[in-house]
């Protein structure tokens, strides 16, 4: 990353609490407890994680689920499926939205 | 005073000392057959340091004389050392137990095809090298065709009966992890390692051990190299785990040498930071008393042993 994106900024997160320190606890406490092993587990968790940070495309989240995922074990082969996963998802959002388009066309056509 | 030892003064009153010596851990020298990307011994065939035959003397003496029950071979690749097998006999007859850790692939050297029968025919732990559980990672760290020497050197050690039972012919799989990051869950690893080894290749072994990399030998270079060094230094520290200090390996274990000189641990032996200066520096002048209360030599890359779960 550069420029509007710099990879030092992920470790300058807590500097968003300072102007409202009430909401980034209770942001934390939620953030990390929705990653606690649960019916699912750690690593069903950071497979999402990975999956909504390419559908969101943050940089930051990219870096950090990149790492997580490795952390739990798994490979490139893993990480790329789980993309395919958002990429495909993301990509039906948008195709399924032809309809959308379908509707407003007949709604104005002979 | 380091960052280390003020963490540990910060939860206790002390430094960090010994709890006594259950564990010789023996360096039978740096030569290998591999040289792996993460070796912290920077290992390989071309190295010579070798442990001789006086000194492994000395240490048969020192188990003869001490009430210490573990002999934790290691190296370099420890079956490259031509003393091994007298060694393990020797120990054997002390009723010491015997644990190697062995790279699996050494096997398939000249000479060295009968280790996993002798390893057997002795009892002796198998701690075994498996950074992954897929042949890429695998071979990318350790070398080509490495993974498959290593799922063949498995099968031959299950088939002599070993990674089926708990109380003996114990096998045991480490996992460390392929770059700069630290490792997760040495639980959910574990299953998930038993679950594809033996669903792809019908393999059994005992336990996983996870080990965070330690920041020196080739894996410092490639921190360095990679630019990542600064970022892994912070994330060891960050991932400081107090519980961790009580089975901390160095609390328990004396570390020798491949020329008897007697270290905390086998990082500190290659970092050339030998014992406390108030306890005796070389296997020659072993004293128990002395090192079984010793103050621990420590310093920064001692965050990669706390880290987490901890590496032990």
């Amino acid at each position: 990353m550069s420029d509007y994106y710099n990879d030092e900024d992920l470790g300058r997160f807590g500097e968003i609490g300072k102007h409202s320190p009430d909401l980034f606890k209770k942001f934390l406490e939620w953030y990390n407890s929705s990653l606690e092993p649960g019916l699912l587990t750690k690593r069903e968790k950071v497979l999402i994680g990975l999956a909504v940070a390419h559908s969101v495309q943050c940089p930051y989240c990219i870096d950090a689920y990149t790492k997580s995922c490795l952390s739990e074990g798994m490979t490139l082969e893993h990480i790329t499926e789980a993309v395919h996963v958002a990429s495909a998802i993301k990509g039906g959002a948008t195709l399924i939205h032809g309809i959308q388009a379908h509707n407003a066309a007949d709604k104005i056509s002979l | 005073m380091t960052e280390f030892e003020r963490k540990i003064l910060g939860i206790q009153s002390e430094l960090l000392m010994a709890a006594g010596i259950k564990i010789l851990q023996l360096n039978l020298g740096y030569k290998c057959n591999m040289t792996c990307k993460h070796c912290h011994i920077e290992a390989g065939p071309h190295r010579d340091e070798i442990m001789n035959e006086e000194v492994i003397r000395t240490v048969l003496d020192v188990l003869r004389n001490h009430n210490i029950g573990i002999l934790d071979l290691t190296g370099g690749a420890p079956e490259l050392n031509p003393h091994i097998k007298y060694l393990v006999k020797e120990a054997g007859k002390l009723n010491r137990h015997v644990i190697v850790r062995s790279n699996l692939t050494v096997y398939f050297e000249n000479g060295m095809e009968d280790f996993p029968d002798f390893y057997s025919e002795h009892n002796v732990e198998v701690i075994a090298s498996l950074p992954h559980y897929t042949k890429d990672s695998v071979d990318k760290v350790r070398g080509y065709n490495t993974f498959k020497k290593s799922i063949e050197a498995l099968k031959r050690l299950n088939n002599l009966g070993y990674g089926k039972s708990a109380d003996h012919r114990q096998l045991h799989l480490v996992y460390n992890p392929i770059g700069a990051f630290l490792p997760s869950s040495q639980k959910e690893l574990e299953e998930q390692y038993k679950r594809e080894l033996f669903a792809t290749f019908g393999i059994n072994f005992n336990r996983l051990y996870t080990f965070a990399n330690m920041p020196i030998g080739r894996f410092r270079e490639f921190l360095i190299r990679s630019n990542n060094m600064k970022k892994y230094e912070e994330e060891i520290q960050s991932a400081f785990n107090a519980a961790t200090l009580e089975g901390i390996m160095c609390r328990h274990l004396i570390s020798v040498g491949w020329d008897g000189k007697l270290y905390d641990c086998d990082f500190n032996q290659i970092l050339g930071m030998a014992v406390d200066i108030d306890c005796p520096g070389h296997i020659h002048d072993f004293n128990y008393a002395l090192l079984a209360e010793r103050k621990i030599v420590t310093d920064n890359h001692c965050f990669a042993c706390t880290a987490g779960q901890g590496s032990t």
